[in-house]
């Protein structure tokens, strides 16, 4: 078949336009589908972070409280499997020396030797499991900065959890539901048997419009936490007002929990 | 024509086509009746208007893509406000939202899903993580 060239360029130009037929019908047949929006009450910001006052955890805070770290583990049903090899943890402590290696200095101010810290996942800003994990697993919220599990999509590999520099992530070594020792939340899913887990700085309790489970436990307020995107934050306004630290800024993860010491 | 060892050919046709439709003499007369989903819950109960979020047949044939779409919209995208087509809310959680109601599993959901053959507690694997609704067992 003989075509001119100006023919065969109409015909183009006609079924090019063709293209653009289902994105307009998309956007036409789109109005009165059911759709889904954010709680009406949820607590909401563009960058969550953590404020741990660990003065106030020990001078007003009684001697080896573990409330913050009890609330948790029972609102999120976090088992107690008893061994420290298939320890699975949300929130825990941990001595100075661990958790801030790089700050081993000779001779230390005595009140940090061997003293507790509260640590929980730093929901880095830069998350290095985020970028390992080879499902989008775990990925980090766009909009608030969380980073987040979708245990539907983990297929256990645990690269996430070599790829954490601060041994925030647990896995699932077995089925975890007869080891969960607190009363069973109802409200909240358990895990199964190969998967990885941890905090996830209460993203089903801000979307109630609630503040994180450790930080509401904490009788002596030493846990705070808000937007850092937000000047009036009560999180803003005290890293503005003291010095904090935070756990291996070296490797520049860029944490997102910091530590008045 | 002539078949070659007739005898042993039709024998082994015979054994062959008896073997192969065991299935269908084994469970002839015994219809496995059609399940009966049970909507019998003290909550449902008390509802004025007996109404999912969607019409009946578009649950029955969809709930599962529903399912999809509210765990991608909850944990990937962070909304957790369902807007139901008469423009009602609801909170989007099989835990909390699906099982309130119908919180008969083995009368709801596993009616019909081992109807289906679905293995129990296999496939759909949502109870493994998901906290079941306890019905006085």
């Amino acid at each position: 078949m003989e075509t001119s060239r100006r023919n065969f360029l109409k015909i183009s130009g006609v079924c090019a336009l063709g293209l653009t037929a289902l994105p307009v019908a998309d956007v036409l047949g789109q109005t009165d589908l059911p759709k889904a929006i954010q709680n009406q009450q949820a607590l909401t910001g563009q960058h969550w972070a953590m404020v741990v006052d660990m003065k106030k955890c020990w001078e007003k805070g009684k001697e080896g409280c573990v409330d913050c770290i009890k609330a948790c583990h029972t609102v999120h049903n976090v088992p107690d499997i008893g061994t420290v090899k298939e320890e699975i943890k949300w929130i825990w402590t941990d001595n100075y020396e661990n958790v801030f290696p790089g700050q081993n200095n000779e001779y230390n101010v005595q009140n940090l030797e061997g003293r507790p810290f509260i640590t929980l996942c730093n929901h880095c800003t830069n998350p290095p499991c985020v970028r390992v994990c080879p499902t989008q697993a775990t990925f980090k919220r766009q909009s608030d900065g969380i980073v987040m599990m979708d245990f539907h999509r983990c297929i256990g590999c645990r690269y996430c959890m070599a790829g954490c520099p601060y041994g925030a992530r647990s896995f699932n070594w077995r089925d975890p539901r007869p080891y969960i020792k607190t009363e069973l939340n109802m409200r909240f899913p358990t895990r199964e048997r190969g998967v990885v887990e941890k905090c996830n700085f209460c993203a089903e309790r801000l979307a109630d419009g609630l503040l994180p489970a450790c930080v509401e436990a904490c009788k002596v307020g030493a846990l705070s936490f808000g937007d850092l995107a937000d000047p009036n934050s009560v999180v803003r306004k005290l890293v503005a007002s003291h010095f904090t630290m935070r756990r291996k800024p070296e490797l520049g993860t860029q944490p997102n929990v910091y530590y008045i010491v | 024509m002539k078949i070659y060892d007739a005898r042993y050919v039709l024998i082994g046709l015979a054994i062959f086509v008896v073997l192969f439709t065991i299935p269908f003499w084994y469970n002839m007369g015994k219809a496995v009746p059609a399940p009966q989903p049970n909507l019998d819950t003290p909550v449902i109960k008390q509802m004025a208007v007996k109404q999912c979020i969607l019409p009946l047949a578009e649950m029955r044939t969809g709930h599962m893509q529903i399912l999809n779409n509210w765990r991608t919209w909850v944990v990937r995208d962070g909304l957790r406000t369902y807007v139901a087509a008469d423009s009602k809310t609801y909170n989007m959680s099989l835990q909390n939202t699906c099982m309130n109601c119908h919180s008969n599993k083995t009368q709801f959901c596993d009616q019909c899903h081992n109807y289906a053959g679905l293995k129990l507690g296999s496939t759909p694997y949502c109870w493994t993580c998901h906290i079941a609704p306890k019905e006085n067992q």
